[in-house]
């Protein structure tokens, strides 16, 4: 595809709490392609976050990381804000309750781009525009109680990327979010990533959610890699049973033989 | 605003019972205010105290004495101390500003530093400065004040001469304005660290441990995946929301505050509101004691809706209404 | 049992129980050691400390041993912190519980009462009835408690209330158990783990208020206190300040020691838990 913006060899993560070390994360091998839309797909307990938090630099500190991450594309490791976005899951608690929306959303773009107050709460008032939240002006001025889980995710976004970083990381993004509201979070998180050139890696359980978003999808299962590749061949011939699984247990409107195969089967 | 109102309105029946039970607890003395002057003026004999009593109404029945009491003080009259021979009011009057520059020092001193090094030990959980503040502290608030105002005057009064060793200023000393401030000050300086550093301690332990509550929370991870700079996520996102629980805990200490007041004042002879507390027990003034004991859950009930305030406006979640989900 | 071991391995938790355990002792072996009054005069006044081998610590003004003293004013704060913390507690349950699980006009009620003993500074309230009613342990303890009461009764309403509606209580209802039964012999031990994390904070307060009561006079006159020993060593506080210093040190240990402890216990019982949240 196109240059490697990180390569990773041997990547292990374990939390440290009594023997035997438990390892969230075991011997990960990955490139990971500049501009490219990663999707990294996993059931609870897969290490899906902890890996992307490895890649964040937002371990706890009571996690071990071993094995090497070369930032190929960045040249050093990358720096959070700047080189960097990252948006949680839980819309509700990314954002600080006594701070103003447009406080939050400048304060990147603030700090990394050298911007003056007005000038950052310009750029805070254009990523509110970009990532349609409605009457901006106003919400500059909200706080986060004050507005729905959809709207603080797309706040989120916004402030995440305020300080224009090449990587964007999103953490199951959308699994706190009524399927209506996730949708449109996906679509969102495309156009902004297509305009701005970005690499975006997308954490989620939901395969269906990937395939719609993602060029290329890795599997993880335990901690452990099970396959990676282009989302369309993942997806029509999975090399793995795990994926095969995985891929049969999403459940929707064709999904007709699944269901009433376990309606009839055995009690 | 209407929270406001409903707060005073609900504090009127507990301001009755306050008064209700002081009065019959007072009441159970043995020996009257009457008796009180009378032995302190060496006696005196039946017909003498029947006539002070009735000039001061203690021969009527408890009933109806309480009843009068309630109603003079709709009128704000706190009725007549005897030790004294003046208005309860007018003493407490008197006597108020000294206890509230006392005490209004203290909390301004506590708060402040207490907060400040709250901060310091809470930025970084589980370093060698965090841990000695930690130590610091509670080795400070296991300290009784009146104990360590004595142990501050021997060093500063006795031992070095720095500051003077009790009252609030230098007798007929004439001083005006300016001087007569500064000599003020110097007199308040070992009151003021006496109870000030026990609040301070308490402060700062609530403040750390508010904020090592507030550095788990999730925004906090949110600010530093931003790459923002340590002293912003310190002050801004963890010592803004940790101030809080500090804020709330202020408006629950002001009553131990007044009542730490009373000793403080004693041991510094500061002729104070506390200090009256004292005087008044002595001199059996049962007047005197309620019109102190109601005045003071007056000045609670009032520092504690200032606290409200002062937390609504620093909480923007609080008498807003949520808009979204 | 395992919390004992937990409880072992925090610093502050064993530094604890040591002071407290000492101070244990130390009002224990009082009696024993100091036999007869404290309060008698027992040499001449004002001997400095560590000079004679007999008084180890001094005399006071008076002549009175200061060790004897403040090995007996040792069992006072000891004695006074735990009880007026024991009846403060078993007062505020009681309250809260019928508060809590009565409800309706009983509950707002009760809870002006309970506004109104929050409200009086608690240690002007325990100054009045000690004052009035006469300066004797038992009144002293009472008193204390009256004014440390509140917060037990509030936290005790706020569990129970949370436990009430919970289905174990609404099927006790259906079985048919007395509604007092069921607030006092289900709920309540329910309600009081909570409640007892206020005790060492109770304790700690109940030592010191007593204190402060006997440094103004109004302690038990018979008995030796820590408060009335700092008092007494106020009168020479230029020529012997050891005198007022050194009680003083003793309520510091033991109040250190009572926090100290709680926190051992605090730690123990978080790390039962569980580790990882």
């Amino acid at each position: 595809m196109n240059k490697i913006l990180a390569s990773v060899r041997s990547l292990s993560v374990s939390y440290q709490e009594d023997s035997p070390q438990s390892f969230a994360l075991k011997g990960l091998d990955l490139d990971i392609f500049t501009g490219e839309k990663l999707a990294i797909i996993g059931e609870s307990g897969s290490g899906k976050s902890s890996f992307a938090r490895a890649l964040a630099g937002l371990l706890p500190d009571e996690a071990r990381l071993e094995g090497k991450i070369d930032w190929l594309g960045f040249g050093q490791a990358p720096l959070g804000g700047r080189d960097l976005g990252y948006v949680f899951q839980d819309p509700g608690a990314s954002l600080n309750p006594v701070l103003t929306i447009g406080e939050q959303v400048a304060e990147g773009a603030r700090r990394h781009l050298g911007l003056s107050r007005a000038a950052s709460v310009a750029r805070a008032l254009e990523l509110l525009h970009r990532v349609k939240i409605p009457q901006p002006e106003r919400i500059l001025k909200a706080f986060p109680h004050q507005m729905s889980g959809g709207q603080r995710q797309r706040v989120a976004i916004a402030a995440a990327i305020a300080a224009r970083p090449k990587l964007l990381i999103a953490d199951e993004v959308t699994s706190a979010l009524d399927m209506v509201v996730q949708a449109e979070i996906v679509a969102l998180l495309q156009q902004l990533v297509t305009e701005e050139g970005m690499t975006l890696l997308f954490i989620t359980h939901d395969i269906a959610l990937a395939a719609q978003l993602a060029d290329r999808i890795l599997v993880l299962k335990e901690g452990q890699r099970v396959e990676v590749g282009l989302s369309g061949a993942v997806l029509s011939r999975p090399a793995s049973e795990y994926t095969r699984m995985l891929i049969a247990s999403h459940l929707d409107f064709g999904s007709e033989v699944l269901v009433s195969s376990v309606i009839d089967g055995p009690l | 605003m209407t929270l406001l109102w409903r707060r005073l309105l609900s504090s009127i029946p507990v301001l009755l019972i306050v008064v209700a039970f002081t009065f019959f607890l007072l009441e159970s003395a043995s020996g009257d205010a009457v008796d009180a002057y009378l032995g302190s003026i060496g006696g005196g004999d039946a017909v003498l105290a029947q006539s002070l009593k009735v000039a001061y109404g203690l021969d009527q029945s408890t009933g109806s004495r309480l009843w009068l009491y309630a109603r003079s003080l709709a009128s704000l009259d706190l009725g007549w101390s005897v030790a004294f021979d003046r208005p309860v009011r007018e003493i407490i009057l008197e006597r108020l500003p000294n206890t509230f520059l006392l005490m209004g020092s203290a909390t301004a001193l506590s708060f402040g530093l207490g907060s400040a090094l709250g901060v310091v030990a809470g930025a970084r959980p589980g370093s060698v400065r965090d841990k000695s503040l930690s130590i610091g502290s509670l080795v400070l608030y296991a300290m009784p004040s009146f104990w360590l105002g004595l142990v501050l005057s021997v060093i500063f009064s006795v031992q070095l001469r720095w500051l003077p060793i009790a009252g609030i200023e230098t007798i007929a000393s004439g001083k005006q304005g300016f001087e007569r401030a500064l000599d003020i000050a110097r007199h308040l300086v070992l009151p003021v660290g006496a109870l000030g550093f026990i609040y301070l301690a308490l402060f700062l332990r609530v403040m750390r441990a508010s904020m090592a509550e507030v550095w788990r929370l999730d925004f906090v991870l949110f600010a530093r995946s931003k790459g923002l700079s340590r002293s912003r996520i310190v002050l801004r996102h963890v010592a803004r929301n940790a101030l809080l629980p500090l804020v709330t805990t202020l408006g629950l200490q002001a009553a131990a505050m007044l009542g730490g007041s009373v000793v403080i004042e004693s041991v510094f002879a500061i002729p104070g509101f506390g200090r009256l507390a004292q005087e008044a027990v002595a001199g059996r003034d049962a007047p005197l004691l309620m019109g102190i004991i109601l005045n003071s859950a007056v000045l609670v009930i009032v520092v504690n809706l200032l606290i409200d305030l002062v937390y609504a406006l620093l909480d923007p979640r609080i008498g807003s209404s949520e808009t979204g989900a | 049992m395992r919390f004992w071991r937990n409880f072992l391995r925090s610093p502050e938790g064993v530094a604890g129980l040591v002071l407290l355990a000492g101070l244990l002792l130390a009002a224990l072996l009082a009696p024993i050691l100091f036999p007869g009054d404290p309060l008698r005069i027992a040499a001449q006044a004002l001997i400095p400390p560590f000079e004679d081998p007999n008084f180890p610590l001094g005399t006071d003004r008076l002549g009175r041993d200061v060790l004897a003293g403040l090995m007996h004013g040792a069992r006072t704060s000891l004695l006074v912190g735990i009880s007026a913390a024991l009846t403060a507690i078993v007062l505020g349950a009681v309250v809260g519980t019928l508060a809590g699980f009565a409800g309706g006009f009983l509950d707002e009620a009760l809870m002006r009462v309970v506004d109104a003993f929050q409200i009086i500074p608690s240690f002007l309230l325990a100054l009045a009835f000690v004052s009035v009613i006469g300066p004797s342990l038992p009144v002293v303890v009472l008193a204390i408690a009256l004014g440390a009461w509140a917060d037990p009764a509030r936290l005790t309403r706020a569990q129970v209330l949370s436990i009430r509606e919970r289905d174990y209580v609404a099927a006790l209802k259906v079985v048919g158990m007395h509604p007092l039964e069921i607030a006092f012999r289900e709920i309540l031990p329910n309600a009081l783990p909570p409640v007892l994390a206020l005790t060492s904070v109770i304790v700690a307060a109940a030592v010191l208020t007593e204190a402060a009561l006997s440094f103004l006079g109004l302690g038990d006159p018979n008995i030796v206190t820590w408060g009335s020993m700092i008092a007494e060593g106020r009168n020479v506080l230029r020529s012997a300040p050891f005198l007022s210093i050194v009680p003083g040190l003793g309520l510091v240990a033991t109040v250190l020691g009572v926090y100290l402890f709680s926190e051992g216990v605090n730690d123990a019982l978080a790390s039962r838990r569980g580790g990882f949240s």
